[in-house]
């Protein structure tokens, strides 16, 4: 089985978790594990699709010459995706966190059940 | 029922994943863009790894914008946590804490007194190397302020001079700006990094301004971070 198969189908089953954490957990610390868990899946899948058969970071350095870059390194694009992709989800998840604090502040529990006040 | 509509949509998500999976090939060459990125970062911006070059010169508008929304986050935690960190350094700390700290075990307190100083030195090695090896701003600031978290676990009592860090953080991003205007002025657009000597290929002084920009990001994430932190602790 290739790596890329075995690290996209990593993400996507770590996606698949997180998702059904967000939609079936009623804490909300829970929920935000499964966001978080979602997150990690979508990095390791947008990694995986990078990656080119038997070819190295793409870094130029003793083990990787100048000229032989653009046939030997992997797609840089993605993994430049994924720095700014883990930013903005660490961001995200500390915003949720502060939120999930107030709401204990609010009502004594972080049971999602507790807070029905604009349900419709 | 709730259960069973979740058990469905999982069910359908799973086919798609699934089917998607299955139906992947791993690539075996690299497509026009990335093998021009490949291409040029090297021999244009005279940085060997590629993704710091996209990232800080290349793509370096948008990770202007991603510092821009952890600035925000910092903020916007700060709103919701309440206490801005003036007053709060005004010595009404006594009043606003009424829990006595737990102070931590013995192993934790000599641990961070021996791994403080190391991974702050590791932080700044993988923000100033961002552009020879693995690394960056993004990556040493995250290094920074896992050590002010160590710090501030070890040292309950230890107060984070919220201002200074403000004060550093607003520093560093006018600096990063800075370094952009002046790329349109003497070299060929905003936050172009020719705006310093290219230097030699490989050498620590060398890239133009991609070392320097990637400190910047590491003291300005650091900073955002650590912030981030304290204001979690209160």
């Amino acid at each position: 089985m290739p790596i890329a198969s075995i690290v996209l189908s990593t993400g996507l089953i770590l996606v698949l978790i997180g998702i059904w954490g967000m939609l079936t957990q009623r804490n909300i610390l829970r929920i935000i594990v499964g966001f978080t868990l979602m997150g990690t899946g979508s990095h390791l899948v947008i990694v995986a699709i990078g990656y080119v058969s038997n070819r190295t970071a793409p870094i130029i350095d003793g083990g990787l010459s100048l000229a032989e870059a653009p046939t030997r390194s992997v797609d840089p694009i993605p993994s430049a995706l994924a720095v700014t992709a883990i930013v903005i989800g660490l961001a995200v998840t500390a915003v949720m966190l502060a939120y999930a604090i107030r709401l204990y502040q609010a009502k004594q529990t972080l049971s999602i059940d507790a807070f029905t006040d604009s349900k419709w | 029922m709730r259960r069973g509509a979740a058990i469905v949509l999982i069910a359908f998500l799973g086919v798609i994943f699934a089917t998607i999976a299955v139906s992947y090939s791993q690539r075996s060459s690299l497509p026009e863009l990335a093998a021009a990125y490949v291409d040029l970062v090297p021999r244009e911006l005279g940085a060997p790894n590629v993704i710091t070059g996209i990232l800080l010169t290349y793509r370096a508008f948008d990770t202007l914008g991603e510092v821009a929304v952890l600035f925000m986050v910092a903020a916007g935690v700060g709103l919701l946590l309440g206490a801005g960190g003036e007053e709060r350094d005004e010595g009404q700390a006594g009043i606003r804490r009424p829990l006595k700290e737990t102070p931590s075990t013995e192993i934790v307190q000599n641990g961070a007194d021996i791994l403080v100083p190391l991974i702050a030195i590791f932080a700044a090695y993988i923000a100033m190397h961002g552009h020879l090896g693995p690394g960056g701003g993004f990556q040493g600031g995250a290094v920074m302020a896992s050590c002010v978290l160590l710090l501030l676990l070890a040292k309950p009592d230890y107060r984070i001079k919220l201002a200074h860090l403000s004060f550093i953080e607003s520093l560093a991003g006018l600096l990063i700006v800075a370094v952009g205007i002046a790329g349109i002025i003497l070299a060929s657009g905003f936050l172009d990094n020719r705006v310093l000597p290219l230097g030699e290929f490989g050498a620590f002084f060398s890239a133009g301004a991609i070392p320097v920009l990637s400190v910047l990001l590491g003291v300005k994430v650091g900073c955002e971070l650590s912030v981030i932190i304290e204001r979690f602790r209160a």
